[in-house]
């Protein structure tokens, strides 16, 4: 038991090693590590109530300055305490979208992948229907249907991610569903739920842990898309895509009011996804070669 | 070959029924009154109750989806509760628009992609292949509404290059195309990229050097056709995030195309426009995939074997 605790602590080990051994990865997981440090503290940085959500229309469209970094809003609210408020909004939908996306996926591709035959081709065809629709629509779909609130986006982007989680987990059950631990916990009378959920998934987790990593990053982006075109994050509240949205009618004299709001969506996005692509690196360094 | 092409035909027609029931019955979850909706807040009870019978929204949602289907495969989508003209010509006066910004940006990315990947792979780890794939990450992270906005300001507002929205004349597909066809390029460029460095090591590329072949024949006629499938398969991908983009990229450049109508339709909640609308895209992109799944079989004459 110590020694099997050993192995999985020294795996561990050893795939961090790889992933700090990887700058850029470990630039994505700086990066991320402030965003999510600024999510947590961003009551401390900046009041909601009197700098993110009040307005204060003497100060509207402000420049950046010592007092407003990023300048200000066209109802004078600070763009950098809207921000940084913001990424709260985007974290949250990201990580609870793409929790929906894992645990509905998840499941259905390791029922999927386990049982086979039937199960399988029925699960994988409904599937196949999710992926027919290009997933930012289903997820304006869904939306348009539901209504415009933070818990109907989240439930779209989640919705709208689960296919490609069916498809990962599905793969990934496939090839070890025939190993001999599987045997062996099915020869001491495990249940068939039992081998899925603590036997096999256990051991997938290399794939479902850089998919959930790239997933935060398109939710994040679809969270943005969406309220872009008045289907997200309703004002007065800080969210990303909707500041770039209102910001569309001061281009031409206020610049920062969508320079900013997209810069925190690229630099999120890129983290993401050099931190994901790290990852796969470090978990599977056949990749990388 | 032949009887691989009608398979994968036969096998888009109950991925369109699939999709068209999703939709469907996403859009009849939808809350509220659509009888109230189209005659008014302030509309007499009996006018919303006749006017529910007369669209048969009383129904049960399957009854409602085989009365669909009927019409759907008679080419009618319904008539938009806005308009109150078929949402089949509403969609389809639109469509050539966003096929034409949808061509061009697609192509946009395939001839600048495909290149840019087989130049970075052939000198990995060089400036070219550093910068490259920094525009290629940027590319992926940027999100395509926003490039849109940047380049208003700066060739629309600034410089008065192009126009910033319409679309008449080329000029005005300049802007549009660079902004939709931007995240395409830089996926498809990551994926040419891996995808030949993962042919040039193997051991029929070191044969084929070692017998003295030109590197651009070997480069070209060896490992790019090897590589293309991956390339292909992205390429087919990305045509889904393509129409997806097109919505918003119609958006920021007020594009007359199905995606603005998809987004006015929205807002007025005229749920037979959003429905048609998004079936539409979804048979588009069903038949893009079994395009890319037939062209597999003329790429790699391995998947054609199999069906001699």
């Amino acid at each position: 038991m110590k020694n099997e605790r050993n192995k999985k602590r020294s795996m561990a080990a050893e795939i961090w090693q790889r992933l700090c051994r990887n700058k850029m990865a470990m630039l994505g997981l700086a990066i991320l590590v402030l965003l999510i440090l600024a999510a947590i503290f961003a009551d401390v940085i900046a009041d909601y109530d009197t700098k993110v959500v009040a307005q204060n229309i003497s100060e509207r469209l402000k420049g950046p300055s010592a007092a407003h970094w990023f300048g200000t809003d066209e109802f004078g609210r600070d763009i950098f305490a809207r921000i940084v408020h913001g990424s709260r909004v985007s974290l949250v939908v990201g990580l609870v979208s793409v929790s929906v996306s894992m645990i509905v996926g998840g499941s259905l591709g390791a029922f999927a992948g386990f049982y086979g035959g039937r199960v399988d081709n029925v699960i994988m065809r409904v599937m196949d229907v999710f992926l027919a629709v290009p997933s930012i629509l289903l997820a304006i779909t869904i939306v348009a249907a539901l209504g415009t609130n933070l818990i109907n986006v989240m439930l779209a982007i989640g919705i709208s991610g689960t296919p490609s989680f069916a498809r990962i987990v599905r793969a990934a059950v496939m090839g070890v569903k025939d190993q001999e631990f599987v045997e062996s916990s099915r020869a001491i009378g495990a249940s068939s739920i039992t081998i899925i959920f603590r036997e096999i998934l256990p051991n997938c987790m290399a794939p479902i842990i850089v998919q959930a990593t790239l997933s935060v990053a398109s939710a994040i982006l679809s969270t943005a898309s969406l309220s872009f075109i008045g289907l997200g994050v309703q004002p007065p509240a800080p969210e990303w895509g909707a500041m770039l949205s209102s910001g569309r009618n001061y281009l031409r004299d206020a610049l920062h009011l969508t320079l900013f709001p997209g810069l925190a969506i690229v630099v999120t996005i890129l983290a993401l996804n050099l931190l994901g692509d790290g990852l796969r690196d470090a978990l599977d360094p056949r990749l990388k070669q | 070959m032949h009887k691989y092409v009608i398979k994968r035909l036969l096998m888009l027609i109950p991925v369109v029924i699939g999709v068209s029931f999703l939709v469907f019955f996403i859009m009849s979850l939808s809350p509220g009154d659509t009888a109230r909706t189209i005659l008014g807040e302030n509309a007499p009870m009996e006018a919303v109750e006749a006017l529910n019978e007369e669209l048969g929204l009383n129904d049960p949602v399957l009854i409602r989806y085989a009365r669909y289907m009927v019409g759907l495969l008679h080419g009618d989508l319904g008539d938009s509760y806005k308009s109150g003209r078929p949402v089949f010509n509403e969609v389809m006066s639109r469509f050539p628009d966003t096929l034409k910004l949808a061509f061009w940006g697609m192509l946009f990315a395939i001839v600048l992609s495909i290149p840019i990947g087989i130049i970075s792979a052939t000198k990995q780890y060089s400036l070219t292949d550093s910068i490259s794939m920094v525009f290629a990450l940027l590319g992926v992270a940027t999100p395509n509404f926003w490039l849109g906005l940047m380049l208003i300001i700066a060739f629309s507002l600034h410089l008065r290059w192009f126009p910033s929205g319409g679309s008449e004349g080329w000029k005005a597909l300049v802007l549009p195309v660079i902004t939709l066809g931007t995240g395409c390029m830089a996926n498809i460029t990551r994926t040419t990229r891996s995808s030949m460095l993962e042919v040039i090591r193997q051991d029929y590329i070191r044969t084929a050097k070692a017998k003295g072949v030109n590197s651009k024949t070997v480069i070209y006629r060896h490992a790019l056709k090897n590589a293309l499938i991956p390339v292909v398969t992205i390429i087919g991908l990305q045509f889904g995030s393509l129409l997806g983009g097109a919505v918003l990229t119609e958006a920021v450049f007020s594009w007359p195309g199905v995606g603005t109508y998809l987004i006015n339709s929205i807002k007025a909640k005229d749920t037979p426009a959003v429905l048609g609308c998004v079936i539409i895209f979804s048979i588009c992109f069903s038949i893009v995939n079994l395009c890319v799944d037939i062209l597999y079989a003329y790429i790699d004459p391995r998947i054609k074997s199999k069906y001699k």
